[in-house]
């Protein structure tokens, strides 16, 4: 492995209106590494990576490629030089096939034709060197997020790409998805690419990384190797404060809660066919119920009943003492529920409205069009969830889009927190965001269940769930196997035996 | 300055500019009204009564944009308000009778409103795209006007009060300013007063994110296509008035493409979203002007769909933040002090 870096990046400024993004930074890349950026969000990571690939240009410092400087003023050129990125978001037109996704643009050609037998035969070999496998003919949109994040990997692996960038590639695959990006990185990592991984799971990034280099608030903190950085250590650069706040968080709520107090929601046998196999489950108010499994094992189907987001084809659902029929989200938020989906940005927020017009949402939607929250009050509500939620920045009438994914789920929270539900439920409320607002949240979680209100609490990360977590129903293939509720059945280990054996004790 | 300030700033100085150019090729007195037998007239005020019809449908157009829609029907809509109105009073024995044109006034506003209602629950409910479901009566709409016409124009007499309503005037301004202009405030009320407006921009700018927030986003969309069409067959009974006469192939021919300019023009996007009543009215009055700035400066008649075209791109270019960009290039100081664009900010918090 040489030790001449490929990518040579010093003293690195960037500017956006009155905000310094990023001042004087500098970060090395060396061929065949793995580089992890960390930091939490808002720390420059995007906008290091943004003047990497070329969607920025720095206001100051150097890019050296191959020891040459260089200058990218579009994605296209930075890409054409060999840097290639895979973004958060699948970047993929969901419509065409799996092949033409791979190919789309360097098409292998017959005569003026698009050569559609070798293009699909080259995909599926470059697939199965991958070691995934699909139907390259089917459209990308039947796959899972998953998948679809895989292909978009394969295809920029195809381009010949000399360095990688991996912007949260994880962050929606399920564990045996990550082990095999994890192992196609390390693949490529011995053929000489250089790979710049930017993750929120500390985990992965300990597992694959090299190195690390550290930026907090648009400077750099340092550049270690993962060897010499401990996971507490590296905690505290990115926070810049010896936190382990996250651990701190202690479950409350249990144990007053008498067993023999009558359920608020009671569910039994709610199913939907082809989406989750009928289930029963019970809330009890000042609770929090987890809800852990794989990846596309139902989690979301299972709350999104609940929520009247999807409609029930089976079953029976009480809340609140009442037996609930015909169930949409407009009549659970009449009865309490309030619902945060998994996606904040398509089926949470309203991105060109404002902050405080996201918050007053439902409250408004409850109220009807005709009876407008009076101004004065509404300012105040919002003024007071900004302070409470700690959103930045506390501009109230910022577009919701320009926020971070952090604080743009806080104030999806805050909507619902305004029409004070007796069950919230949160499917994933902590993905994709930094550390510090994840803590936040988890807080918060903790702190609205010992004030009474009922949680119903979806999560990827086993930790969370069983931290935060009164007791936890393990689903399973679309179907909800085995809720535990002692003490000793809260770990991680417990959850994941559960998932294997599919609820029959073992 | 605001966005909605923002938005304005350039719809108004294109209108301003061509308000200039036909001052400085007829004289001042394009813009001073003149009064004659107690009735403002004059050349802007000619205007602004001409662009009445227009401007009541922009402004529907408006609210079905703004959900992420779009109503194509509203010509047709036109020429059935039109239609109904004018058979009913020329079927009656006596068309100077009051009690008659109001009748035929309510009876074309009703069946107008239900056409948009229908329009509104094809999209709403059964999930028909907005372009398709209205493309349906934009096309058998003045089909439905010929039948109720009998292929014939009817005639109003010039003494029945129906033309009043195209003709007439109360003090001293013309009456179909007056119906254009309180339609905007009704319409500027019932959705800045009330929360209306900014559900209306929810539903249209994250539909499911909205149905998700517990909003009734089928019934708002249902209300948008009716108010869009009550206000489309309005425009038809003025511009009948006016003519005294419906005729089911030609009123209101491609006035769904002119809404849908002022609209735009008002810098309301067909996305969906953010939608400006009042941007909608100067576009409106761009477009209106438009015709008469042609004559004016002395081109032929035959420039005229031209000259509309060349104005949009003039604003379609404008309101292109890539193009002002580029334009102002060469008068920015250094990048140490960017200019404030918008989008550079969105990036630097959307990490």
């Amino acid at each position: 492995m040489s030790d001449d870096p490929i990518v040579q990046m010093t003293g690195i400024r960037k500017d956006f209106t009155g905000v310094r993004a990023l001042d004087g930074v500098d970060f090395t890349l060396r061929p065949g590494e793995i580089h992890a950026v960390m930091g939490e969000n808002g720390a420059g990571k995007s906008t290091l990576i943004k003047v990497l690939t070329g969607v920025h240009t720095p206001d100051a410092g150097e890019i050296r490629l191959d020891g040459r400087p260089v200058r990218f003023h579009s994605p296209g050129a930075a890409q054409a030089a060999g840097i290639s990125t895979v973004y958060q978001e699948v970047n993929l037109t969901d419509n065409l096939s799996v092949a033409e996704n791979l190919f789309a643009g360097r098409e292998p050609r017959l005569g003026p034709f698009i050569n559609f037998r070798a293009m699909r035969r080259k995909a599926k070999a470059l697939l199965d060197d991958i070691g995934i496998e699909l139907n390259v003919a089917a459209p990308l949109s039947s796959y899972s997020i998953a998948m679809q994040q895989l292909v978009a990997i394969s295809r920029a692996v195809d381009i010949e790409a000399k360095v990688l960038i991996l912007d949260e590639p994880t962050s929606s695959l399920d564990r045996d998805e990550v082990n095999v990006l994890l192992g196609v990185m390390r693949r490529l990592a011995a053929k000489g690419t250089a790979m710049v991984f930017i993750s929120h799971f500390l985990d992965q990034v300990y597992d694959i990384a090299d190195r690390m280099t550290v930026l907090r608030n648009g400077q750099l903190v340092g550049e270690w190797t993962t060897a010499e950085l401990p996971e507490s250590e590296l905690i505290g650069h990115m926070l810049g404060r010896e936190a382990a706040t996250l651990e701190q968080i202690e479950r409350t709520a249990a144990a007053h809660h008498a067993a023999e107090e009558e359920p608020l929601m009671e569910v039994t046998g709610l199913g939907r066919r082809g989406s989750i196999a009928p289930y029963d489950l019970r809330v009890r108010r000042g609770e929090v119920v987890g809800l852990a499994g794989l990846l596309g094992s139902g989690r979301t189907e299972t709350v999104r009943l609940i929520a009247g987001a999807d409609r029930a084809d089976s079953g029976k659902l009480r809340f609140d003492g009442k037996a609930v029929n015909g169930h949409n989200p407009r009549t659970a938020s009449a009865r309490g529920i309030a619902f945060c989906p998994e996606n904040r940005k398509t089926e949470g927020l309203v991105g060109d409205l404002s902050v405080a017009e996201n918050m007053i949402l439902a409250m408004q939607a409850s109220r009807g069009w005709a009876r407008s929250i009076p101004v004065a009050r509404r300012d105040k509500l919002v003024a007071e969830f900004i302070e409470k939620l700690d959103i930045r920045p506390g501009d109230p009438d910022m577009p919701v889009k320009n926020l971070s994914g952090g604080n743009q789920q806080k104030v999806l929270l805050a909507r619902w927190m305004l029409i004070e539900p007796k069950l919230l439920i949160l499917d994933e409320p902590t993905r994709g965001i930094d550390v510090g607002a994840k803590a936040d949240i988890q807080r918060l979680v903790a702190e609205l269940s010992s004030d009474g209100m009922a949680v119903l609490f979806v999560s990827a990360e086993l930790d969370e769930v069983t931290r935060l977590s009164d007791r936890i129903a393990v689903l399973r293939d679309r179907e909800l196997v085995a809720v535990l509720e002692s003490e000793a059945d809260m770990t991680t280990e417990r959850i994941v035996d559960t998932i294997v054996s599919g609820g029959r004790e073992a | 300055m605001n966005t909605y300030a923002k938005r304005l700033m350039w719809p108004v100085i294109i209108l301003v500019a061509l308000i200039v150019v036909n001052i400085a090729a007829t004289g001042i007195d394009f813009i001073i009204p003149t009064v004659n037998d107690g009735r403002l007239g004059g050349a802007f005020v000619n205007i602004l009564r001409r662009s009445a019809p227009l401007l009541l449908i922009a402004l529907g157009m408006t609210l079905v944009i703004a959900t992420k829609g779009i109503d194509l029907s509203v010509g047709a809509v036109y020429a059935i308000g039109a239609a109904i109105a004018c058979q009913m009073i020329i079927e009656a024995p006596d068309q100077t009778a009051l009690g008659l044109v109001f009748g035929a006034v309510a009876l074309a506003l009703v069946v107008t409103a239900v056409i948009g209602a229908w329009n509104g629950v094809m999209v709403a409910y059964f999930g028909v795209q907005p372009i398709v479901a209205t493309l349906i009566l934009m096309i058998a709409g003045r089909g439905i006007a010929q039948l109720i016409t009998g292929g014939q124009i009817p005639k109003v007499q010039d003494a029945s009060p129906f033309t009043e309503l195209g003709r007439g005037s109360f003090l001293a301004v013309p009456l179909p300013i007056w119906i254009a202009a309180l339609m905007l405030i009704a319409i500027a009320l019932l959705t800045r007063k009330t929360a209306l407006g900014m559900l209306l921009e929810s539903v249209g700018g994250n539909p499911e994110a909205s149905r998700l927030a517990g909003i009734r986003s089928k019934g708002i969309t249902v209300l948008v296509y009716l108010v869009c069409s009550l206000c489309a067959g309005l425009a038809g009974l003025i511009g009948a008035a006016n003519l005294g006469s419906a005729d089911a192939n030609n009123g209101g021919l491609w006035i769904e493409l002119d809404a849908i300019l002022a609209v735009v023009i008002g810098g309301t996007a067909l996305l969906g979203g953010r939608f400006f009543l009042l941007g909608t009215a100067i576009g409106v009055m761009i477009i209106g002007t438009l015709d008469d700035t042609i004559i004016n400066v002395g081109l032929s008649s035959q420039w005229q769909f031209t000259a509309k075209a060349i104005v949009v791109f003039v604003v379609a270019l404008l309101q292109s933040p890539e193009f002002r960009g580029w334009i102002l290039k060469p008068f920015k100081r250094q990048p140490d002090a960017p200019a404030p664009e918008p989008a550079p900010a969105e990036e630097v918090l959307a990490k």
